[in-house]
């Protein structure tokens, strides 16, 4: 055992040791499971079933969580779990993009099954110190750190010190403290969250590795849902999992020859052509805020508009001179697309730690988006603290952005003043009460604490506490199913409001993003063209998270000729790439259409699993209108031109003397009847009632029978 | 009147392909031009004319979130 633990005081409240074990084809065959509350900690055998219907990752984690919990399980019950698994491909390190965490857990915000994602090292040291998934239940009495040493086989539940909870000072020194020293930082990986996340509905987990040229820790985040929040009700301080000896073959995979080459064709296409497309090298994903922008469709005070006349002030230019250093960025060996980004030395001006230089990771589009645009904020260093701090106190930017955009909008209606924000002026682009309300929901108070519970929440609050109107919250207040949306403007795309509300966890764009296919390129024009992107894009995308991989190398860079095949939105070179690195880790023979039925199976089980926890029904698929047309006079007006036309085109109404609310009734009906038509279009090419529930015929026909599916979907068919 | 992306356009004499993506503020650098089915290369945008009835698509190849 780790004596520098025992010389530091901390006491040992379970000590455990494990055989290292094999790592074959991708798999090492067993998970981790681990009880803060009892200090259990046994080994679980995956078995066949796991990897042919839920092959891992968030498949996993779901897999778990069903067996965990009933359907009145709630977020904070000690039978929850947080899972974390990685996923048989993940931690490979010939092909961009595979080093990610998928963590699965009950959310505090939707009461049902949210999935987030994070770069960083933690899940491929999971896999290589043994062990496939981590599922960690209860609840402890006092606040521990679980300590996870690969090389040694040793897992010991230890006392946490008191003191920081903060990320950036957490993650820092628990860095410091398990390595042997500064060359075995790199070996040390931590998972925490921070203060904030033990006072509201929207804590993250923050993935720290350790950047060897900065000399420091570096952060990515499982951002969405609240697993921060569920992290410390379990009062789990810390995870923290040390593996030295990371090798190119370390998944011992079926074919080391074909990952290979798949890698070094696509390293090739990122060196050519990255800089002539999206330069994700040079600035991450924060490149497309100005066209976000240029195409109206960033958003901007609460998502009433999609430009703004400042965005050239948060425009990705403005980001590259203070974020970049001029070197690619990655979050896992071997990813040349390196899209990590962050911005050093950089002086805090506000909260406990002003003063302190830190580096910050970011910021990337949704950060700019959101904290920027959304909240009517274009001062760059101002987002760029935000984010550090909603890093560091562990929320969820996009929630945070997402709740703060809102509760700016109800305060300059006057659902809110100063005597019910306590003396916070939240007007749109009012950086210093941004930065206070900040700063309130990491110590739990003022009206940060109420703003800190969600805007599902929020909205109950206002309405019971204020007498706001309910119909008005619910057309402004940017959430479905709990979940804050993510920063993109769906109004004027009906593909992307599918893409927000028809999926598992809620509104986050990581099923589909199909805005330019349908509002500019107009490729999907009818409602089968659009159900059938509804279809292939959440199942395609659902696979990354599977197999512990990124989205981002997929169509973040495009081969050369690839304008010139059948369907180049899914750069179906990419596309067998994928199927080619599956093959060749796991030694199976699956094509570009089994691809799809492996996520199917998942994603109707997470349907389903939402079915059983009383949710994932047509009722809760319905969207807050302001997601899809102008709720105000002051939107319509900002796009009078536009609208007029299209009551002209599509209804055939002559809008000569009408007023702009009559005029947005009628928007509102017809575009009301759309989404709903193309739900029926969308449960139908997946195979569901339409009520929204997987028919037994589609379980059948994609081998997910499973008799606890049947006798969950029987109920409500 | 030509077809842009399936909608229809209001046609101007001598319109050029890098005119029209001007004027639609089309900035977005990975955008695939096919002038009645036939893609037309970046450094022939400017002497490509646009002809009335002409089947203009301006594929945004936009990856997003």
């Amino acid at each position: 055992m780790d004596l520098k633990n025992d010389q530091a005081g901390h006491k040992f409240l379970k000590e455990y040791n494990y055989d290292l074990g094999d790592l074959d084809r991708g798999y090492t065959n067993r998970t981790l499971y681990i009880n803060v509350g009892t200090h259990e900690i046994k080994e679980k055998p995956v078995t066949p079933l796991m990897k042919d219907k839920f092959i891992g990752g968030k498949g996993f984690g779901l897999y778990y969580l069903w067996q965990a919990v009933t359907e009145k399980t709630k977020w904070n019950d000690p039978e929850n779990e947080i899972i974390i698994s990685s996923g048989p491909v993940g931690g490979i390190t010939q092909y961009p993009g595979s080093g990610k965490s998928l963590v699965v857990t009950l959310s505090p915000l939707t009461n049902m099954p949210i999935d987030s994602n994070a770069g960083g090292h933690f899940g491929p040291f999971l896999k290589f110190a043994g062990f496939d998934a981590l599922e960690l239940q209860g609840k402890a009495d006092q606040d521990v750190i679980i300590v996870i040493n690969g090389n040694k086989g040793t897992i010991t539940i230890e006392e946490a010190p008191a003191g920081a909870v903060d990320t950036h000072i957490l993650g820092e020194q628990l860095t410091e403290k398990y390595a042997e020293n500064e060359e075995d930082k790199r070996n040390i990986a931590v998972i925490s969250t921070g203060s904030a996340a033990e006072h509201t509905n929207i804590g993250l987990l923050n993935f720290t590795f350790y950047d060897v040229r900065r000399k420091g820790i570096r952060l990515k985040q499982a951002g969405r849902g609240g697993i921060g929040t569920v992290f410390r009700d379990k009062r789990i301080k810390a995870v923290v999992i040390k593996f030295a000896g990371v090798k190119g073959n370390q998944n011992h995979p079926a074919d080391q020859l074909t990952l290979n080459k798949t890698g070094i064709k696509l390293h090739k296409e990122i060196h050519d052509l990255d800089n002539v497309q999206n330069k994700m090298r040079k600035i991450g994903t924060a490149n497309i805020i100005e066209v976000m922008d240029k195409y109206d469709l960033l958003p901007t005070h609460n998502y009433k508009f999609g430009a703004h006349k400042n965005t050239f002030k948060i425009s990705s230019e403005v980001f590259i001179s203070k974020v970049t250093q001029n070197y690619p960025d990655g979050c896992w060996h071997g990813c040349s697309m390196a899209c990590a980004k962050a911005a050093d030395h950089f002086e805090l001006k506000t909260g406990p730690y002003k003063g302190q230089k830190v580096t910050i990771d970011g910021p990337e589009y949704e950060n700019a988006a959101g904290l920027g645009s959304n909240c009517g904020i274009f001062d760059p260093d101002a987002i760029l603290e935000l984010n550090f701090y909603c890093d560091t106190y562990g929320i969820d930017t996009i929630s945070y952005a997402t709740l703060t955009a809102f509760v700016m909008e109800c305060y300059e209606n006057g659902i809110l003043n100063k005597e019910r924000t306590g003396g916070l002026e939240l007007n749109f682009g009012n950086i210093e009460a941004n930065f206070e309300l900040i700063h309130q929901m990491a110590k739990g108070v003022g009206f940060g604490k109420i703003a800190g519970m969600g805007i599902r929440k929020m909205k109950a609050y206002f309405e019971k506490e204020f007498g706001a109107d309910p119909k008005f919250l619910f057309d402004i207040g940017m959430e479905q199913k709990g979940l804050e949306f993510s920063e993109y403007l769906p109004k004027e795309s009906l593909a992307q409001q599918g893409g927000y509300g028809l999926t598992n966890k809620g509104p986050q764009h990581d099923e589909a993003w199909l805005i330019f296919m349908d509002m500019v390129n107009n490729q999907i024009p009818t409602f089968e063209d659009k159900a059938e992107a509804l279809h292939y894009y959440p199942m395609f995308r659902t696979w990354f998270g599977l197999n512990g991989l990124c989205k981002l190398p997929w169509n973040d860079i495009a081969p050369a000729n690839n304008k010139f095949t059948d369907e180049p939105a899914k750069i179906p070179e990419h596309v067998q790439n994928y199927v080619d690195i599956f093959n060749a880790v796991t030694g199976k023979t699956i094509d570009k259409h089994e691809l799809i039925r492996q996520s199917e199976r998942v994603y109707n089980f997470q349907r389903i699993f939402n079915i059983r926890m009383g949710y994932g029904k047509r009722v809760h698929d319905k969207l807050p209108y302001r997601a899809m047309g102008p709720v105000t006079v002051e939107e319509y007006l900002s796009r009078q031109e536009r609208y007029d036309q299209q009551l002209a085109e599509f209804l055939g109404y002559d809008t000569t003397g009408k007023s702009a609310e009559e005029k947005i009734k009628v928007m509102r009906e017809y575009r009301e009847s759309q989404y709903e038509k193309l739900t029926d279009a969308v449960y139908k090419r997946r195979g569901w009632t339409m009520d929204g529930v997987p028919m037994v015929e589609k379980l059948r026909e994609i081998e997910m029978d499973l008799p606890e599916l049947i006798e969950v979907v029987k109920k409500h068919v | 009147m030509f077809k842009l992306n399936n909608r229809d356009c209001e046609w101007q004499v001598g319109l050029t392909v890098k005119e029209l993506l001007e004027l639609k503020n089309y900035t977005y650098p990975r955008i695939v031009v096919l002038v009645n089915a036939e893609v037309i290369p970046e450094e022939n945008y400017a002497s490509t004319i646009i002809f009335d009835g002409d089947n203009v698509e301006a594929i945004h190849l936009m990856a997003g979130g």
